[in-house]
């Protein structure tokens, strides 16, 4: 039985799956997910990081509805209005990059999607089909996309992943930006501890399969007043929860 | 300029090979353009091609029209593939002659026979091609739609007609060769007008002059349809292909 809800209140996102089995062909089915409970306050970012394969990206399918098979309750914000960067940008690959942000948010003046473009550094590529992009700048679409729905809740999965380090970097601190300056509840899959601590106020680290929350760290706000000591502390707690969290 | 040295060509062999024949059995090309000028003074020529048309136009449009729905279901969902599937299979191996001849039998020789006769043979092709395609369909670009709660015409228009765009063209393109190949055996089998039944006539009359006064305007009417209409419109839905390969990472 599950249950998928819109509320308001503090509580901006409210997980508690008791269960999530994943089922591949005739084997018997897997467990993904276990007793998994978290909670993010509004406006805040909040990161999931765990081992390859705990079952980070099913969780954040879950959030999104596209997966509806599991036992728990997912409390969703008053609107439930969701953006999304998937891993691999999915744009249309027959628009333009103007009109994969337009399509996505037909509410949208044309004005706050021009805006979009130039706070994305996009001007130059609203043009372009897609398959012209290098992955860092179809990402910075798709995180405009997900952008221009005004959406009550983002979703970031892996969204620096396979990008060499300087524009990881200038993306990692895009994204910082934005969400500091739209103080939207934004929740990032990552396995990367230094960027779930760049990017997140809160951050939950998750066992190996069947994944359930091992602990939760707050991280000192704002982030950019973060000293190196605090950080590497930080990296150093979660670090050691992780481990106990294999054991 | 190779293509029309080829057709100078081929015109140039149906010369000779009119010169070395009797001209009853294969006319030269000067006496076949003759004939095709008197038919078309008298107006025949065009009437004959437009009704030709009409039908390859009509049975053309419901059986895409119709396959494209069925082919999509049946490429979306499992049970109506399952239940369709002896059905296309049987209409995929029925001749063509057979489905023309049973619907003149059952509907008489009506123009509502011959347009529904040409329409069920092209269907299976139509529904094939276009199942495959939905077949097809990123899953990932369905995921990125519902997230985005895109509406079922924003699905349509944005998501599904896009990738289906290859399949139809394909369907279209071998469709309509198909489709007026068979519109000229209905009309010479069960209509009193068209470029079937004119052709009829002349194999009656062993007019071999005015048969290929029909024959080669419509051969020429396909080829401009395909030329200047299919093809466009083709190259229009695809034009996002000829994009530049994705470049490495600069940011």
């Amino acid at each position: 039985m599950n249950d998928t809800f819109r509320a308001g209140g503090a509580a901006s996102l409210d997980l508690a799956i008791a269960a999530k089995d994943y089922h591949a062909g005739d084997a018997p089915p897997a467990r993904a997910l276990e007793d998994l409970r978290l909670t993010l306050p509004a406006g805040q970012a909040g990161a999931l990081v765990g081992p390859s394969g705990c079952g980070k990206t099913t969780l954040l399918r879950l959030i999104a509805g596209l997966d509806k098979d599991f036992v728990g309750t997912i409390a969703l914000p008053e609107h439930g209005r969701l953006g999304m960067v998937f891993q691999e940008p999915r744009l249309l690959p027959w628009r333009s990059v103007h009109d994969n942000i337009a399509i996505a948010a037909p509410q949208a003046r044309e004005e706050e999607i021009a805006g979009l473009v130039e706070q994305l550094s996009l001007a130059e590529h609203a043009a372009h089909f897609p398959q012209e992009l290098s992955l860092g700048i179809a990402r910075r679409v798709a995180l405009a996309r997900a952008l221009a729905i005004k959406p009550d809740l983002l979703l970031l999965d892996e969204p620096l992943v396979s990008l060499d380090a300087a524009l990881a970097r200038d993306l990692r601190e895009m994204i910082a930006r934005l969400i500091d300056e739209r103080r939207i509840t934004t929740l990032i899959v990552t396995h990367d501890l230094r960027e779930a601590i760049a990017l997140a106020d809160r951050i939950f680290l998750l066992s190996p399969r069947p994944a359930h929350v091992v602990a939760t760290l707050d991280v000192a706000t704002p982030r950019r007043l973060m000293t190196k000591e605090t950080a590497e502390r930080l990296e150093a707690q979660a670090h050691a929860a992780l481990e106990a969290g294999r054991r | 300029m190779i293509r029309l040295l080829s057709l100078a060509a081929l015109l140039l062999l149906w010369q000779i090979g009119a010169y070395f024949s009797d001209p009853r059995r294969l006319p030269g090309p000067l006496l076949v353009f003759e004939a095709i000028y008197e038919e078309a003074i008298s107006g025949a020529l065009f009437f004959n091609l437009a009704i030709t048309l009409a039908r390859v136009a009509a049975a053309f449009a419901l059986a895409m029209s119709l396959g494209a729905a069925i082919g999509y279901l049946m490429g979306r969902n499992r049970l109506a593939d399952r239940l369709l599937d002896p059905w296309l299979i049987a209409l995929l191996n029925l001749p063509a002659l057979v489905v023309i001849v049973l619907a003149y039998v059952w509907a008489g020789l009506t123009e509502v026979a011959a347009i529904g006769a040409v329409a069920l043979n092209k269907l299976p092709n139509a529904v094939v091609v276009v199942r495959e395609g939905a077949r097809a369909l990123d899953p990932q670009l369905e995921d990125m739609a519902q997230v985005f709660r895109f509406s079922r015409a924003a699905r349509l228009k944005h998501l599904v007609l896009p990738q289906l765009a290859p399949y139809l063209a394909a369907a279209t393109r071998s469709g309509l060769s198909l489709v007026w190949k068979i519109v000229l055996i209905v009309e010479l089998l069960g209509r009193s007008n068209g470029v079937g039944f004119e052709i009829n006539m002349a194999f009656q009359l062993f007019d071999m002059k005015l048969l290929l006064a029909y024959a080669l305007p419509f051969i020429a009417l396909m080829l401009c349809v395909e030329n200047f209409l299919v093809q466009p419109i083709e190259r229009h839905v695809s034009r996002w292909r000829r994009g530049v390969a994705r470049p490495r990472d600069r940011g």
